[in-house]
């Protein structure tokens, strides 16, 4: 029963990530990867994002805070590329899309763009963790 | 228990998923089950993902987050691995420059990736050799049939493409067996769907040519009428428009891929480009072709730089090298007539030597490369059946290569015989011309001076062949190729090749329009050089016609800036046939062998067999002579690699005596070095 609850929590929680465009499609391609063998796969691989993710959103912060004469677009646009690839790969929706932005302004040449949607970006990243965190404790709470 | 029987079967990767490659009963079944699969990303994210979907695909997984991690692995372990899937954007190496090595030197798929799809990266993927390109975020689905590609690549390389030749029809079909049975058993085939590298370092398989086929060849084999179906999809499309999917579907062949196309296409195209190059100026053909590999063939002269540019811009062992090499052998006809002809076929073959030969004694090479390779690549491309039929085309060449000294005015009837040939396989010719042309490239110079001399050989040779037109020296590059093949029987014909593609090309360059229009002709003769390899060793002075037609191909457009090549560049096919006649199964053999060993190891790779194929003569010529280069398979691989002419040539020359049975090792054994109407 109680192990229903759960289910239950889990399965909605998961429902509203989907509804609410937090996550997309490819999720689901992580879910499908899961099995017996490898029965947290999802979270393993979630984990590993924000492992990694983490030092890119560095990278990045670091990149913008460049005061220099000639600020490098190019470098600002490939580790975005890197983190949007990382971001789509676990079915990061929101974030996904925030970067796309972010990658516009930077094609732009549009630093203050780029701040700004930086923010957002960092912004969705985080609550997606927190989202995502919850709901592995309720999947969790299944087993 | 069970790990131990298997393994003991298979020994091969434990650590794979996939049983049925332990133990390689049922592996067939199977398929694509245990597909060896390294996966390159330095995103750990995607990188744990793309494992995890390939376990679930049963492939047997290798991940790797660098680059050259990536290399390393794929080096020390060249069979160990069936597929490369690679991101595109790595911090300490491009994506497509790890595509071009794994190309290069092991000839494996690619795959690429990337979260980018804007067309101008799918496009560069796809021009840098990748066979597919994934975008980001990767299904499941998109890899569960990856299979397709090594499945493909294995067929295209087993396959002879050579549809009307019957021998290599046999070895295509043969080696068709795919490699689904046996592949997947490493230990199993070493060599069915191995790398032709490793074909190569099994000297063996080379005198397995008969029935080998299954492993050997590892090209497709453009036969004469192949290829002239694909120069007139091509010229029906526009050379600017000829796109290899238009070109296929126009040509509409059972079994021919699109990349068979491309490559060809590609070939043809550097073909082309050489001979317009080398009729305005030879010097315009070096940067012309400016290929990758420019830089080497810089100092060679401009014959030779332009067909090792043509090589090394083929970056494959294409055609084009060939032609480039038959220009060259053309243009120098002046020189010595030394025994080239093996080495031309040598460089012919092997893409990679052509550029090493340059820089080596280029002269000397080129000289004796040119002619060789003129001659030697075209039988690369075909098979051994065509080898053979070449070998005694060459045999009658061979007479024609000794007379051809003394008459040097005697290339113009090559040509003109050349270009009767034409009729017979066009596809031939083209490639052979092609493959010709490579040769020219490091030969060049060489061969053309030699040609000139040895014109009297086409004539001799071609006379017999045909009936020795030679009267048109003038043209004598286009014609005498063409005209040499025509002659003798090139049953294969893959030296048409050489024809075909010499007049596309000599006539959308208009420079060498005369010969193109003789050259038409002659294709076919080539063509059936090329196929018959095996046919000209036994006809010596037919495949030397033959050869020559290929190279003369080239030639003549040297020739033809040479201002007064016509003869030469004939002669410097026969020339190069002559003495590869007279050395001639030794020679061809060991010019074979050079050729194929060094294609083997690469075909469509060469770089490495470059390196190879510089090694001395002697190496070449026992290599040669060992590994009977399995099918002429290398067919396009081979030519543009030019191995060390001199060396080839020395030791074909070695060879001579008597070794006719250098000739059946290398299928187009007959071809080299009887060919050579010495």
């Amino acid at each position: 029963m109680e192990g229903n609850h759960f289910q239950r929590q889990a399965a909605y929680t998961r429902k509203t990530l989907f509804d609410q465009g937090y996550l997309d499609e490819q999720f689901i391609q992580l879910e499908d990867l899961q099995d017996d063998a490898n029965p947290n796969f999802v979270e393993e691989v979630v984990k590993l994002f924000y492992t990694d993710s983490a030092r890119l959103i560095r990278n990045i912060d670091l990149a913008l805070a460049d005061n220099s004469s000639h600020f490098d677009f190019e470098k600002l646009d490939d580790i975005m590329h890197q983190f949007k690839g990382s971001s789509s790969s676990i079915g990061a929706n929101k974030i996904k899309k925030e970067c796309t932005q972010f990658q516009e302004y930077c094609n732009a040449g549009n630093l203050e763009g780029c701040i700004r949607t930086f923010q957002q970006v960092k912004q969705e990243h985080a609550t997606l963790k927190r989202k995502l965190e919850s709901y592995f404790q309720l999947t969790r709470q299944d087993r | 228990m069970n790990l131990g029987g298997s393994q003991a079967v298979k020994s091969m990767s434990v650590t794979s998923s996939s049983v049925s490659r332990k133990s390689g009963d049922g592996v067939s079944d199977q398929f694509p089950v245990g597909l060896r699969v390294l996966v390159v990303d330095d995103d750990p994210t995607c990188l744990r993902i793309l494992e995890k979907m390939l376990k679930n695909c049963l492939y047997e997984v290798t991940k790797c987050n660098r680059a050259e991690l990536a290399l390393n692995y794929l080096r020390e372990n060249k069979n160990g691995y069936d597929i490369v899937i690679s991101d595109v954007h790595m911090p300490d190496m491009d994506g497509f420059k790890l595509l071009e090595h794994v190309g290069l030197e092991m000839d494996l798929p690619v795959i690429m990736m990337s979260a980018d799809d804007s067309k101008k990266v799918v496009m560069k993927g796809i021009t840098h050799g990748a066979v597919d390109y994934l975008i980001k975020p990767v299904r499941i689905e998109a890899l569960k049939n990856i299979w397709q590609h090594v499945v493909r690549k294995k067929k295209d390389e087993y396959k002879g493409k050579d549809y009307e030749q019957t021998g290599s029809v046999e070895d295509g079909e043969q080696h068709q067996k795919p490699p689904e049975d046996s592949e997947y058993s490493s230990s199993a085939n070493e060599g069915s769907w191995k790398n032709p590298k490793k074909r190569k370092d099994e000297e063996d398989e080379a005198e397995e040519r008969d029935d080998t086929s299954t492993l050997k060849k590892p090209r497709v084999v453009w036969s004469v009428e192949l290829h002239q179906q694909f120069v007139t999809a091509v010229n029906h499309l526009g050379l600017d428009k000829a796109v290899p999917k238009k070109i296929l579907e126009l040509m509409n062949v059972p079994g021919l891929t699109r990349e068979n196309v491309a490559s060809h296409l590609q070939k043809y195209r550097l073909y082309l480009r050489r001979l317009s190059g080398v009729s305005q100026h030879q010097s315009g053909l070096n940067n012309a072709f400016m290929g990758p590999t420019d830089a080497t063939f810089g100092p060679i002269s401009s014959l030779n730089g332009l067909d090792i540019q043509a090589l090394a811009a083929s970056g494959q062992l294409p055609p084009q090298s060939l032609a480039t090499i038959q220009a060259a052998a053309l243009g120098r006809a002046n020189k010595s007539p030394v025994p080239v002809p093996l080495v031309d076929q040598r460089n012919l073959f092997s893409f990679e030597n052509p550029k090493l030969r340059f820089g080596e004694d280029s002269q000397q090479l080129n000289n004796n490369s040119k002619q060789i390779n003129l001659l030697h690549g075209i039988p690369t491309n075909m098979e051994p059946k065509q080898l053979a039929t070449l070998r005694q085309s060459a045999q009658s060449f061979g007479n024609l290569n000794m007379q051809l000294h003394s008459q040097p005015s005697q290339s113009g009837s090559i040509l003109t015989q050349m270009s009767q040939p034409q009729s017979r396989t066009p596809i031939l010719n083209e490639i052979n011309c092609s493959h010709v042309s490579t040769l020219p490239s490091s030969l060049g110079q060489p061969i053309l001076s030699q040609a000139l001399p040895s014109s009297v050989l086409p004539r001799n040779g071609i006379e017999n062949v045909r009936g020795g037109t030679y009267g048109s020296v003038s043209q004598p590059s286009s014609a005498i190729d063409f005209s040499v093949n025509p002659g003798t029987e090139f049953p294969g014909n893959s030296f048409p090749l050489m024809s075909n593609s010499g007049i596309p090309i000599l006539t959308s360059k208009g420079m060498i329009q005369e010969e193109v229009n003789s050259e038409m002709k002659v294709p076919r003769g080539f063509l059936p050089n090329y196929d018959t390899f095996d046919e000209l060793n036994q006809n010596r002075s037919q495949d030397w016609g033959m050869q020559n037609v290929g190279s003369t191909f080239d030639v003549s457009q040297h020739s033809n800036l040479q201002g007064s090549l016509g003869v030469s560049p004939s002669i410097l096919v026969q020339q190069g046939f002559s003495s590869n006649h007279k050395s001639e199964q030794s020679r061809n053999a060991s010019v074979s062998k050079a050729a194929f060993s060094v294609g083997d190891g690469r075909i469509g790779n060469s770089s490495s067999p470059g390196q190879q194929v510089n090694s001395s003569t002697a190496d070449i010529s026992q290599r040669i002579k060992a590994e009977r280069l399995p099918n002429m398979g290398f067919q396009n691989t081979f030519f543009p690699e030019q191995f060390g002419q001199d060396d080839l040539m020395s030791a074909l020359l070695k060879q001579q005596e008597g070794t006719g049975a250098v000739e059946s090792e290398f299928g187009f054994d007959g071809y080299q070095l009887d060919n050579l109407p010495v």
